[in-house]
């Protein structure tokens, strides 16, 4: 109804206007050619002169009304070293152009005010003035060159890459429809390597996981912390269609090309915490973040980093958001400890890892702690029960005595272990499942506790500190009712006696 | 006044009959036998006079489709919460209608809109529309030939246009709908269906469409060139031609050596899209699927499309530019201050037109270092333009300004140009695009310095020419609400888009940005926009009854020549028939800008100089 109405009324507009149109016609043409042009000469001299005005005021009351969006103004100044001197850029422009904007803009509406048609005038006859010309190509030349050096100098400092030990943290964006993957390096401080072709559903951006620089990578949820004041290079990517990697606070913009990697380097220089108590100065910020909410947190409290898509990628294009924070370096730190690697929470031991039948040197590693740990806390323990442990990753050659290569490593822990702890005497345990004869059960699992025990005494402990004997299926942890269940009771355990 | 404009008609007659150029006209031919029926007289006709103004009203049709497709996104960008559900009888299923009645434009079909808007707005309407009309209206008659070089070809390069118009308009009713990856048409989007919906047939119509107008655009540009080199008038050296001319030869040239670019660039899109190979594409992973493309570079395809698209925008506003010097002086009643400077700036505009296209491509993640060079050719563009700019404001001064609908929206021009052409010294300085680049302000820019101004310029045209293509005038009155309107109007809607681009606001969201804390704090500059452009609309459709309205029952035009002007075309008969001039083919003694000398209000091209009298054009 409502919209009939509003075309009703365009309807009756658009005619009354047509009429008004044929009227001035007609009795433009009851007046004569002259008096037309001078009506002409006097209303639209009198509109250019007031279109020149408001328009001037407009724009730059409108220019004052929204300076805070102005890059490098207030609320709007860059939280990145390099932004500065693009800001600053931004600035002299403004200043420069918006000085012909104002002269020309003046010149024009006001000569053709001026100048307008009148009986009395006689057109000057000036065709060209060689002198002015050279000058007002010479003045916007000098400008030009000056604001390109200016320029260029800017654009290539910001532009570099980092030097091969400059000291900065590298990580990487992919993007694809619609989100972006966000991977850290491990502890080692490097990305592993990609293949696209090794993308699975699991393993979003193709990491290659025979490379050991992928093992600790870390792949974040959905906020991305940085230390400020720390250089960071941005290895950026796209999986499928162009995006671009937008950071509107930072000054950061770059496109992700499917099969180019390309980069940004910039250096944080506000955390998120600075930059709302900088927005916290401004009238906009203290209003209510939520409107439907007066009483809520206000915006600057509520303000984050946010990281955008720039680049037209498809229908959910605009929806490409994450947050970034800017941190301290302890908290950055303390955040980054609590990253786990991807490789190992999600694909070790999976059908899909590569590295199913290999020990990893981190993995290694970790259980060597973890395996000092536990041994200490046995030792230290009054609890009976507490005092036996399961030697978790050793294994033997199939129906045979012989421990495997990748076992060793946890009998050196074992070894550690009891080196640390001079005093105590251990029973080494074998137990089996209840499949097959029972006898032989008994006797292969003796055979390996004894084969435990002597690659222990080979590494230097004392034989009269070890016992080992063989349980066969006789203690089951549980029932040997399932694959999984039989698998937990074949073991090797140690008893601290 | 009556009086004098007789006298030179008489005079212009003696002067054609002693000293025009006598081809022979009348003798080949008894009228035009290839025009004696409606069919052949105003559709297949080969008459460049009616050609242009096929272009003009094809491209009057797509003006009205883009800029109604404008409204509807900015009802989305400005209402996000609005019921859309009124819009079902025309969009269908794009609006997407909610439980409660409540409807929605669908997103892939907002971006299908956003791309086949840019995409008819510049090749269609502001290429074929504008160069298409006009050099087709002028080359001959400002230059004094009876016709294009090749009638034929002309009017084939109006009828691939054609094509192109009726397949791009048939792929808006395709079920996957429209392309929709924006008018630049980056792969891999462009290039995988998997991609988007309207990558599927959709981009495969637009690539037919394109090619199609591409062909059209080769016809028109080599015959323009060819007709301006060889068929002007005895006397017509290249330094007396009228500045329209010297737009409409250097936009040409332009053209014949960018579009081709710009057609392998989509062929070998459609060689991508459709046999396997890999020019734009490699380690892509779609949808979970893993493609099997290596080594193409999606790079390469915003070189070739750009080594078109920069001169392109130059294709759009030098034409404007020529008759704006043209209109402007005319009803300034003076030469065109600086005529030599004017032409010289064409050419450098149009020479570093061809090595700046990078500019486009800063964060595309091109070598940084190559942006060196591309940032200083960019920025020496804004020489010649600000010369341009300093030359037509020279122009108006004292001179004795004659308002009228023309006049205006040439002034309106050089204002637009001003505005837009200075924040491209922003985006040209690549440090500064780094914020800019794809925000807002990339739109309020080329929106203004080119959307805007050369309609300006399409407009001056159409209301200065239209006696000379109708013999009616169009209604003034209607016309300066046009003006003043639209000139408001426009500046409301693209200027407030400078402040969400620095504040970074991307453009091409759908949700206005909605979803950033960032951007989300813009809408009531994005309602006031979006009103803004609904009443520019409503100015256009006064503009569109205006020209019709006037084509039919506007005034009479009872003389050769109503605005005093010294250029050729105002010498042939009022509704002049093809061949253009009944007898001898005036020639030309001066060059096109005598007004206001030697105490007269305007001198003609064909008076001979006087003994003592020096020529401008030589
Ligand atoms: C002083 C002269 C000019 C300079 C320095 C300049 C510079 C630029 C730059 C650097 C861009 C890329 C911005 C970005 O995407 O980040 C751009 C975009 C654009 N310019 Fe200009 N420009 C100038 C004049 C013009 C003129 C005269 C026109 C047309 C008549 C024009 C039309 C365009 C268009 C259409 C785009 C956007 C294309 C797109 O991304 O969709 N510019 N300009
Ligand atoms: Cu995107
Ligand atoms: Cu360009």
């Amino acid at each position: 109804m409502t919209a009939l109405i509003i075309l009703l009324c365009i309807i009756l507009i658009t005619i009354v206007l047509v009429q008004i149109g044929k009227v001035t016609e007609l009795t433009a043409q009851i007046k004569g050619e002259r008096e037309v042009l001078r009506d002409n000469s006097k209303w639209n001299g009198l509109l250019s002169l007031i279109f020149l005005v408001i328009f001037m005021v407009g724009v730059f009351v409108s220019t004052w009304q929204y300076k805070n969006q102005m890059l490098g103004y207030g609320p709007h100044e860059s939280a990145s070293e390099h932004g500065i001197a693009l800001d600053d850029m931004f600035f002299i422009t403004l200043v420069f152009t918006g000085i012909v904007f104002l002269l020309t803009h003046i010149a024009l509406f006001w000569f053709a005010y001026k100048y307008r048609w009148s009986e009395n005038r006689k057109a000057e006859f000036i065709s060209h003035d060689n002198r002015l010309e050279i000058i007002w190509t010479a003045i916007p030349a000098i400008v030009m060159t000056f604001l390109v050096v200016r320029g260029l100098n800017a654009w290539n400092t910001v532009m570099a890459d980092i030097g091969p030990d400059e000291d900065a943290i590298e990580i990487e964006a992919t993007g694809q429809q619609f989100n972006w993957i966000i991977r850290y390096p491990g502890p080692d401080g490097k990305l592993g390597a990609r293949n696209y072709k090794l993308t699975t559903a699991t393993n979003q951006i193709g990491q290659d996981f025979t490379d050991p620089k992928n093992w600790d990578d870390v792949v974040v949820g959905q906020e991305l912390y940085l230390p400020v004041g720390k250089k960071v290079r941005v290895r950026i990517l796209a999986k499928d269609v162009l995006h671009n990697f937008f950071l509107p606070q930072f000054r950061v913009k770059m496109d992700a090309v499917p099969g180019l990697p390309t980069y940004f380097v910039f250096t944080p220089i506000k955390t998120t915490s600075d930059y709302r108590n900088e927005l916290r100065k401004y009238e906009e910020y203290n209003e209510p973040f939520d409107p439907a909410d007066p009483t809520g947190p206000k915006r600057w409290e509520k303000f984050e980093y946010e990281l955008a898509c720039a680049e037209l990628c498809g229908k959910g294009h605009y929806s490409m958001r994450r947050i970034l924070k800017v941190v301290s370096q302890e908290e950055y730190d303390e955040w980054y400890r609590k990253q786990e690697s991807y490789y190992l929470t999600q694909v070790r031991g999976k059908d899909e890892d590569p590295n199913k039948d290999k020990v990893l040197d981190v993995e290694i590693l970790q259980r060597a702690k973890a395996f000092s740990e536990s041994i200490k806390s046995a030792v230290e323990s009054e609890d009976e029960e507490a005092k036996t442990l399961t030697l978790n990753h050793i294994n033997f050659e199939t129906g045979a005595a012989a421990l495997t290569a990748n076992s060793k490593y946890e009998l050196d822990n074992l070894v550690t272990g009891m080196n640390a702890f001079p005093q105590i005497r251990i029973e080494i345990a074998g137990h089996t499942d209840n499949t097959g004869d029972p006898a032989s059960n008994r006797e292969l699992s003796q055979q390996r506790a004894a084969a435990v025990a002597r690659y222990l005494t080979e590494r230097g402990i004392d034989a009269g500190r070890l016992r080992s004997v063989g349980y066969g299926d006789t203690k089951p942890l549980g029932p040997n009712d399932t694959d999984e269940n039989r698998a937990k009771n074949r073991r090797t355990e140690f008893t601290i006696l | 006044m009556a009086h004098v404009v007789s006298a030179t008609e008489t005079l212009e007659e003696k002067l054609t009959q002693e000293l025009g150029f006598d081809d022979q006209f009348h003798e080949h031919h008894h009228g035009d036998k290839f025009q004696s029926n409606f069919l052949t007289t105003y559709i297949f006709s080969t008459d460049h006079k009616i050609i242009g103004r096929q272009f003009l009203i094809t491209g009057i049709f797509w003006a009205i489709m883009g800029a109604a497709m404008s409204i509807i996104f900015r009802l989305q960008l400005g209402f996000p919460e609005a019921d859309m559900a009124w819009l079902r009888p025309i969009l269908g299923k794009w609006i997407m209608v909610n439980e409660q009645g409540i409807g929605k434009l669908d997103p892939e079909f907002y971006y299908s809109l956003v791309t086949i808007h840019g995409t008819v707005l510049v090749f269609f309407v502001l290429t074929a529309g504008l160069s298409g009309t006009f050099s087709n209206l002028l080359i001959p008659l400002q230059i004094g030939a009876r016709d294009m070089a090749s009638p034929l070809l002309n009017a084939f390069s109006y009828w691939f246009f054609f094509l192109a118009s009726v397949v791009m308009f048939l792929s808006l009713f395709l079920s996957t709908g429209p392309f929709s990856g924006g008018w630049t048409a980056y792969p891999p989007l462009s290039a995988l269906p998997q991609a988007s919906d309207g990558s599927a047939a959709g981009m495969t119509m637009w690539i037919v469409a394109m090619a199609l107008f591409i062909v059209s655009a080769l016809l028109g540009g080599i015959n323009y060139v060819t007709t301006v080199l060889n068929l002007r008038t005895k006397g017509m050296n290249m330094w007396r031609m009228p500045l329209t001319i010297w737009a409409f030869f250097i936009t040409a040239i332009l053209g014949v050596l960018s579009f081709p670019v710009l057609f392998s660039g989509v062929l070998l899109l459609m060689f991508d899209r459709s046999m396997g190979t890999s020019f734009y594409l490699s380690e892509i992973v779609v949808g979970g699927q893993i493609l099997d493309r290596v080594g193409g570079s999606p790079i390469l395809f915003q070189h070739l499309f750009w080594f078109l698209g920069h001169p392109e925008v130059y294709i759009i506003i030098l034409p404007a530019m020529g008759i704006v010097s043209e209109v402007l002086s005319v009803h300034a009643r003076k030469p065109i201050f600086g005529y030599r400077a004017m032409v010289l700036s064409i050419l450098a505009i149009a020479f570093l037109s061809f090595i700046v296209w990078a500019h486009h491509m800063f964060m595309s993640g091109v070598n940084p270092f190559i942006s060196n060079f591309f940032v200083v050719f960019t920025l020496i563009i804004a020489v010649p333009s600000a010369v341009k700019v300093f030359n037509w404001i020279s122009t108006i001064y004292g001179s004795n300004f004659r308002f009228n609908a023309a006049s205006l929206f040439g002034i309106g021009f050089v204002s637009m140009f001003i505005s837009g052409g200075l924040t491209g010294i922003f985006l040209g300085n690549s440090a500064i695009d780094i914020a800019l680049h794809d925000t807002y302000f990339v739109v309020a820019h080329f929106h203004i310095v080119m959307g805007i101004a050369a309609f300006f310029g399409m407009f001056a045209g159409i209301y200065h020419w239209f006696p000379k293509m109708f013999g009616r005038f169009m209604n003034e009155t209607l016309g300066k609400i046009h003006f003043w309107g639209t000139l408001v109007g426009a500046y409301a809607i693209f200027w407030p888009m400078h402040y969400t681009g620095m504040a970074g606001m991307p453009r091409r969201y759908y949700d206005g940005g909605a979803s950033f804390d960032a951007f989300r704090h813009f809408e009531d500059l994005n309602k006031f926009i979006t009103v803004a452009a609904i009443v520019v609309f409503f100015l256009q459709i006064i503009f569109v009854i205006n020209f019709f309205y006037s084509i039919f029952s506007g005034r009479k035009s009872t003389t050769k020549n109503p605005w005093g002007a010294n250029t050729l075309e105002w010498t042939t008969p009022i509704n002049a028939g093809h061949g253009n001039w009944p007898g001898n083919i005036p020639t030309v003694q001066r060059w096109a800008y005598d007004y206001g000398k030697n105490g007269e209000e305007f001198i003609p091209q064909y008076i001979p100089l006087r003994e003592d009298e020096h020529d401008h054009g030589h």
